[in-house]
């Protein structure tokens, strides 16, 4: 009960003068208040712990930097930042929105992980390594259609120019292509679904 | 028996900071040095 005789106004200025100890009385007699009026506003302890750190880390620097002008007014001072840093923290958050997912609805119900797991990534290879086998019984002709349009994603008239025949065609046997591999994938049961 | 809606509101019986807060709070006051030269102020931060 000694530490309530003296008055916030003599700490704050022994502080100042370089006793750490008068801060630690000050904390000490305050935190409570100050935690409290925090919580009040945030509803969240680690969230509150954040605001009443940064609070008291504005107050140090503020007393260090021989700013602060003592009218008596310690712990209104001291609310008064911590009030201003609770609105930057709810203006922080505003323009970053955060889900706490604690509600019925759940975020990651509609979110997924598009990557393929490791199972998934060894049969999407299994299919690609098949596919490509199956392609090479095609006729001569059919791949190179195949592989033009498929692989290096070329127009039908890119291929025609390239191949030296007509896109009617060149679209014949791309058409055949696909019958073929169709007919190939039946006979042999290949499954090519991931 | 009939239901009770009123909620009651949550009583905080431990509304303090954690210790390792305020222990924080109290060695960077200790580590906090502000130098002053000329009419500039400098911070350092001396743990």
């Amino acid at each position: 009960m000694k530490q309530n005789l003296i008055e916030d106004a003599v700490l704050v200025k022994n502080y100042i003068k370089g006793d750490e100890n008068a801060l630690s009385i000050l904390v000490k007699r305050h935190k409570q208040k100050i935690y409290s009026f925090i919580y009040s506003k945030v509803y969240d302890r680690d969230i509150t712990e954040d605001v009443f750190q940064d609070t008291f880390i504005k107050v140090i620097k503020t007393l260090k930097r021989g700013k602060y002008n003592e009218e008596g007014k310690f712990l209104p001072w001291v609310m008064r930042i911590a009030h201003n840093l609770v609105i930057d923290h709810f203006r922080r958050n505003s323009r970053m929105p955060k889900f706490d997912n604690t509600g019925e609805f759940s975020i990651f119900s509609v979110l997924s992980d598009s990557s393929l797991n490791a199972e998934k990534s060894i049969i999407k290879t299994q299919v690609e390594s098949d596919v490509r086998r199956i392609i090479e019984e095609l006729p001569e002709d059919q791949k190179q259609v195949l592989l033009m349009r498929m692989y290096q994603d070329m127009s039908f008239k890119e291929i025609s120019e390239r191949t030296g025949v007509s896109i009617n065609t060149a679209l014949g046997r791309m058409r055949y292509a696909l019958i073929n591999l169709r007919k190939v994938i039946d006979q042999n049961n290949i499954v090519l679904t991931n | 028996m009939a239901k009770i809606y009123s909620d009651c509101t949550p009583k905080n019986v431990n509304l303090n900071p954690k210790d390792e807060t305020v222990d924080f709070i109290l060695n960077y006051s200790k580590a906090l040095s502000v130098i002053s030269y000329n009419k500039l102020k400098f911070e350092a931060l001396l743990n």
